[in-house]
């Protein structure tokens, strides 16, 4: 890990190496997908069709949407419990006004949304970075602080697709150049939040924090400002991941997406962020909610005893994580040697 | 949890048939026969009793829709409704909300019980207390109520979902199930009895039943396994709303839709869109609103005297007509509704 942690560090080592390494890092989870895909498809080659690849995409856009937020808080060695109780915060807020108000332009919904789970963040931000609350235990808190809310606003009611305009649903099936339009909203996201967090000082100083949060504190970062703005980023994240929850599915009630928190945060770890902070990258994240979406679908498609499903989807996570671990440590080794090469 | 939408599936109301003649409001008693130990038919109704719903779960629109019902029907006669109730569906909670109801003097407890047996050492507590007490959608232990107001029979929904389909895909080919949890009874209930009546219709096979556990996501990518692994799927039966919402709503968008056929339970307001689109021919559930108007007549009839809860006693429900006391204290609300597009638009729940 240590190897890992130095690489994504900027200035650790020869430039050309560590974009080498980088990309080695996420080379496990992708020979996982690959795996995955290849097998399936011999099976039934229907899995590989553009229809099936679309779905898959479709289908993990949302939880690879939330494990980029949630990225940005693991690193920083916090984590966020309370991003499906936002999303259904969110999710519930927009389709509601959608369906009361539909002279609310949709734009102004979404912005709304993504503000709303932006105040979210902000709360989880302040118990946590001024506050100092342990991240487990005040997202904890809100998790179910924002669950309560929506049950209250809701009061028992249903969102329906028929109570939402048309134009709305469409967001969540459309395709643009074949690509569902909310796997190229993610996509965009995951392109941005990837950069930043490589290429900006501000991206820099929360994988620093997550490392050592003391030595941060000593070198001058600003840690509490930081956390606040990778658990408001996080929130933002959420409520835009509510709309599309909205838009995707049609069907909203005040339990929208409850459970998925875990979900995330596997997906996080096995995309091969550390839980304890400091390394992995967003699009590792991505790949991991693509993952875990992929071995749903496969087991689906493969017409798995449905009672077996659960033990196998649990299985192959472990399996996607051990492939990932025995190629990390490999790469860790060749690393070693080759610095004490260099050295010599 | 979703699963709370599933167990809320529990029954069926439907009054068409059975409300000829009476006309809405008619609060008067029964003048009729079925006289029992202590129940005196020509009772009235009393005025101002104090009725309780208490629900699985309050922030559920299925129950919000059902206590409405209920809440209807004591304007009718006059009654005090009022509708408590835990926000988690947890076998426990429901316990305090009854000592707190008994403490309150209520004249009648309606429940739909989160667990049958957790339930019922306070409900007996509350009838001691000479509080009548009736379950509706989920059944509490039999000597913790009065009466059950069942919303239909697991037989009636099984059979007529296997029916909706055959008669949709003409009885032949291949069918799913999109079920919610592989250990869901009611669900499990009802396939046994579609499977059982499928029998009958030789040219049809059961090719999965597969499960989204009550899960927009997983019941998404259940559907579109189905679609992927049986190419020449011609229908499938989701006996859950969350189910075929998800279902309905993947096929609309889908190079299947109106091609393989999708109809089970679930509520005319959530699938609306769907009907109109061309995407379901058809699907049923009883009419929760109607459960609860029921379950609140029954609850009056008790407080008032006019039945006690044995078998063979009558009732009469104001719009709905009369009712009879089945086997254990049942009353059954009547056949599912079947909701096409010529009818949706007479349905708002």
């Amino acid at each position: 890990m240590t190897a890992l942690t130095e690489a994504t560090r900027p200035g650790a080592g020869g430039r050309g190496l560590i974009d080498r390494l980088t990309r080695v890092r996420e080379l496990g989870i992708v020979l996982a997908l690959a795996a995955l895909f290849g097998v399936t498809g011999a099976v039934n080659p229907s899995f590989l069709s553009v229809g099936s690849i679309r779905d898959i995409l479709l289908n993990s856009a949302i939880v690879a949407m939330l494990a980029v937020g949630q990225t940005l808080v693991i690193v920083t060695r916090n984590v966020d419990l309370s991003i499906s109780s936002i999303v259904g915060l969110t999710g519930f807020g927009g389709a509601l006004v959608l369906a009361d108000h539909p002279a609310v332009p949709i734009p102004v919904v979404i912005a709304g949304c993504v503000t709303l789970g932006a105040a979210c963040g902000a709360i989880n931000g302040l118990l946590v970075g001024m506050a100092k609350v342990p991240a487990l235990v005040a997202t904890l808190g809100t998790l179910y602080a924002f669950r309560g809310i929506d049950y209250a606003w809701a009061g028992g009611r249903q969102v329906n697709a028929a109570d939402m305009p048309e134009s709305f649903l469409a967001l969540g099936s459309r395709s643009v150049l074949g690509v569902p339009l909310l796997a190229l909203v993610t996509l965009t996201v995951l392109l941005a939040v990837g950069w930043m967090l490589r290429n900006l000082r501000s991206g820099r100083e929360l994988y620093a924090i997550g490392s050592n949060p003391d030595a941060a504190l000593l070198a001058g970062i600003r840690v509490r400002r930081r956390v606040m703005a990778a658990f408001v980023a996080n929130g933002a994240l959420a409520g835009l991941a509510g709309v599309m929850w909205a838009a995707r599915f049609g069907t909203v009630d005040a339990t929208v997406a409850t459970g998925r928190e875990l979900d995330v945060i596997a997906a996080v770890v096995v995309g091969g962020v550390a839980i304890f902070g400091g390394s992995g990258t967003v699009f590792g994240a991505a790949l991991g909610a693509l993952l875990l979406t992929g071995i749903t679908s496969a087991l689906a498609v493969l017409r798995v005893d449905a009672l077996a499903q659960t033990a196998i989807n649990g299985a192959l996570l472990i399996a996607a994580i051990v492939l990932d671990r025995l190629l990390a440590l490999r790469v860790a080794g060749t690393l070693r040697r080759r610095r004490y090469r260099d050295a010599r | 949890m979703k699963t709370r939408a599933v167990a809320a599936l529990v029954g069926t109301a439907l009054l068409v048939s059975s409300c000829g003649g009476t006309t809405k409001g008619d609060a008067a008693p029964q003048q009729s026969s079925a006289p029992a130990a202590t129940a005196n038919p020509n009772a009235p109704l009393k005025q101002g009793l104090k009725i309780a719903f208490l629900p699985k779960q309050v922030n559920n629109p299925y129950f919000t829709i059902a206590d409405g019902g209920g809440a209807n029907a004591g304007k009718e006669f006059g009654a005090e409704v009022k509708e408590v109730g835990p926000s988690d569906a947890n076998a426990s909670s429901q316990v305090s909300y009854i000592n707190t109801l008994m403490q309150q003097r209520q004249d009648a407890i309606v429940i739909s019980a989160n667990d049958p047996n957790a339930v019922v050492p306070a409900l007996k507590q509350a009838m001691s207390a000479g509080i009548k007490v009736v379950s509706y959608d989920s059944d509490s232990g039999q000597d913790g109520r009065h009466l059950f107001v069942n919303q239909a029979s697991a037989e009636d929904l099984g059979r007529t979902e296997a029916q909706l389909i055959a008669e949709q895909i003409g009885g032949k080919g291949k069918i799913a199930i999109l079920s919610a949890t592989p250990n869901a009874t009611n669900q499990n209930t009802w396939i046994d009895f579609i499977k059982d009546e499928l029998k009958k219709y030789p040219d049809m096979e059961l090719v999965k039943v597969a499960y989204g556990n009550d899960d927009d996501q997983k019941s998404f990518t259940e559907t579109q396994g189905l679609l992927r692994s049986y190419p020449d799927l011609k229908g499938i039966i989701s006996p859950t709303t969350v189910g075929i919402a998800a279902a309905a709503r993947y096929l609309s968008n889908s190079p299947y839709k109106g091609r393989v056929k999708l109809t089970g339970l679930g509520t005319p307001n959530q699938l609306r869109k769907f009907v109109k689109d061309g995407t379901i021919d058809g699907f049923e559930l009883w009419n929760p609103g109607d459960l609860g108007y029921l379950a609140a007549y029954a609850a009056a009839a008790l407080a008032s005297g006019q039945i006690t809860g044995a078998e063979g006693e009558k009732f009469k429900a104001g719009k709905l007509g009369e009712y009879t006391v089945g086997a254990k204290g049942e009353v059954l609300l009547g056949k599912p509704t079947v909701f096409t597009k010529d009818n949706i638009d007479d349905f708002n729940f």
